[in-house]
Formats: structure tokens, C-alpha cells, sequence
């Protein structure tokens, strides 16, 4: 079950041929795209780090346990790196499977996971010129009396 | 107090922080906690430990797992995929 991380544009096409079986009666995809603001700032364009010795086992291990919990016979992931532009494909997840709700609960299950759990970071670039690290500047202020309710995980 | 030969590899904000990738460094830090600390204080960094989490070899690790000589050493910032 392929995870991997990529410099290069995200072909979806590609990814979805690769989960095609005879066997499967639904396919079901997610695909994450650069938007052009968070939290109220205008984005110019992202930029994705990742600590991909253990994000590529992790992200293994994320679809792996998908496969076993959800019964699904083909499922990938690939996250970009690097920096993109708004509009995007920063991350793609898909899953093909006998029957649809297995389909779409696998595709769920791994982004929800690879949000979480992957080594990776962005770092947003504003209209403005400024730039920050998701996550991880903010709740870094040294007057952060309540750092956990300023953690967004969504 | 012994002192270990210990790589740690730094991303994201801890990198921009440290000004570096990598460090080789010798340290008497018995466990990652307290690399964490020796580190932070060197280096400014302004997450606190509670946000964060460890790989050591490149593999999950508890903050109170023993460090070892030869050992790499990632401090893993509140992460941010998808």
C-alpha cells in the first residue's frame, strides 16, 4: 500500500488508474487544495516540510490499518512537499473497494490520520509578506496562557 | 555524568530557530527531556515542550526514553498536513 511524498505536481489520474480492480465496485477519493486564505489572512502561496524517514512509515502504517479496519483492496496516499501555489493539489488520498461505504470510509479515515499524525509542516505565505508556520507560531507566544485552545486541528 | 555523541535534526520552526538543519553534539542529557531542555536554552526556542513530540532513529519515542550514543534525534513541532 503506497504512501510517498512528492516534489512534484500530484497527478490524481494517475493515482486513481493505479486503484482500479475488477473486483471493486466503488472508488472514492479526497484530494486537499492550497487555499487562498486561513484564519481570516489572504494566502499567496504554502510551503510543506516533512520529516520523511518517519512520514513515509507512518504513512504506511495509516494505510495499512485502513486496509484492515475498512476491507478495502486498494488504497494510496501522496502529500506534496515543497512549495505550491494556491489552487494546488497538496495532499490525495483514494480508495477503491467491493462497495462504496467501504470506499469512502478508508479515503476519510486516512486524511483524518495523516492530519494528525504525519511529521509535516506548512508554512503559509501572506499578501501581506508576512509568513508563519501552522500551528506552531502562535501557540509559541511567550504570553500563550492557554497554548492547547489555540491549536487548530482541522 | 557521561556525555553521548548525539545527531539531532531539526524542521520547520525549530530549524528557522536553531539556524540549521543538523547538529552533532555532545551532550550529558540522560533522555530526550532533557536534551530537549539543554537544546532550548542554547538555541531560544520559543515551543515549549508540551507541543511537541520525539523520534529517536526514526521512530516515535517516549521523552523519557534513554539516549543513547550514536543516536539521531528529532524534536517534532505541532504538525500541520493535509
Amino acid at each position: 500500500m503506497p504512501f510517498r511524498f512528492t516534489r512534484s505536481p500530484i497527478d490524481g489520474e494517475r493515482l486513481r488508474r493505479s486503484l482500479a480492480d475488477p473486483a471493486c465496485g466503488g472508488f472514492a477519493a479526497f484530494e486537499g487544495w492550497v487555499r487562498d486564505h486561513n484564519e481570516g489572512a489572504a494566502v499567496r502561496r504554502l510551503e510543506y516540510e516533512a520529516f520523511e524517514a518517519l512520514g513515509v512509515k507512518e504513512g504506511e502504517r495509516i494505510l495499512a490499518e485502513a486496509l484492515a479496519r475498512f476491507g478495502v483492496t486498494r488504497i494510496a496516499c501522496e502529500h506534496r512537499l515543497g512549495e505550491l501555489a494556491v489552487g494546488e493539489i497538496a495532499v490525495w488520498v483514494g480508495a477503491s473497494a467491493a462497495h462504496r461505504d467501504e470506499a469512502f470510509r478508508a479515503a476519510r479515515y486516512v486524511i483524518d490520520e495523516v492530519k494528525h499524525r504525519l511529521p509535516i509542516w506548512k508554512k503559509e505565505h501572506y499578501l501581506n509578506g508576512d509568513s508563519g508556520w501552522v500551528n506552531c507560531e502562535r501557540c509559541a507566544a511567550p504570553d500563550a496562557a492557554e497554548p492547547h485552545a489555540r491549536h487548530r486541528h482541522d | 555524568m557521561s556525555r553521548r555523541a548525539l545527531t539531532v535534526q531539526y524542521y520547520a520552526l525549530l530549524r528557522e530557530q536553531a539556524g540549521r538543519r543538523e547538529e552533532a553534539l555532545e551532550s550529558t542529557a540522560a533522555t530526550a527531556a532533557e536534551l530537549y531542555a539543554e537544546l532550548r536554552q542554547r538555541h531560544a526556542f520559543t515551543l515549549p515542550p508540551e507541543l511537541l513530540r520525539v523520534a529517536i532513529n526514526s521512530e516515535f519515542a517516549d521523552w523519557t526514553s534513554t539516549l543513547r550514543e550514536g543516536d539521531t534525534v528529532v524534536f517534532i513541532p505541532p504538525v500541520a498536513g493535509g
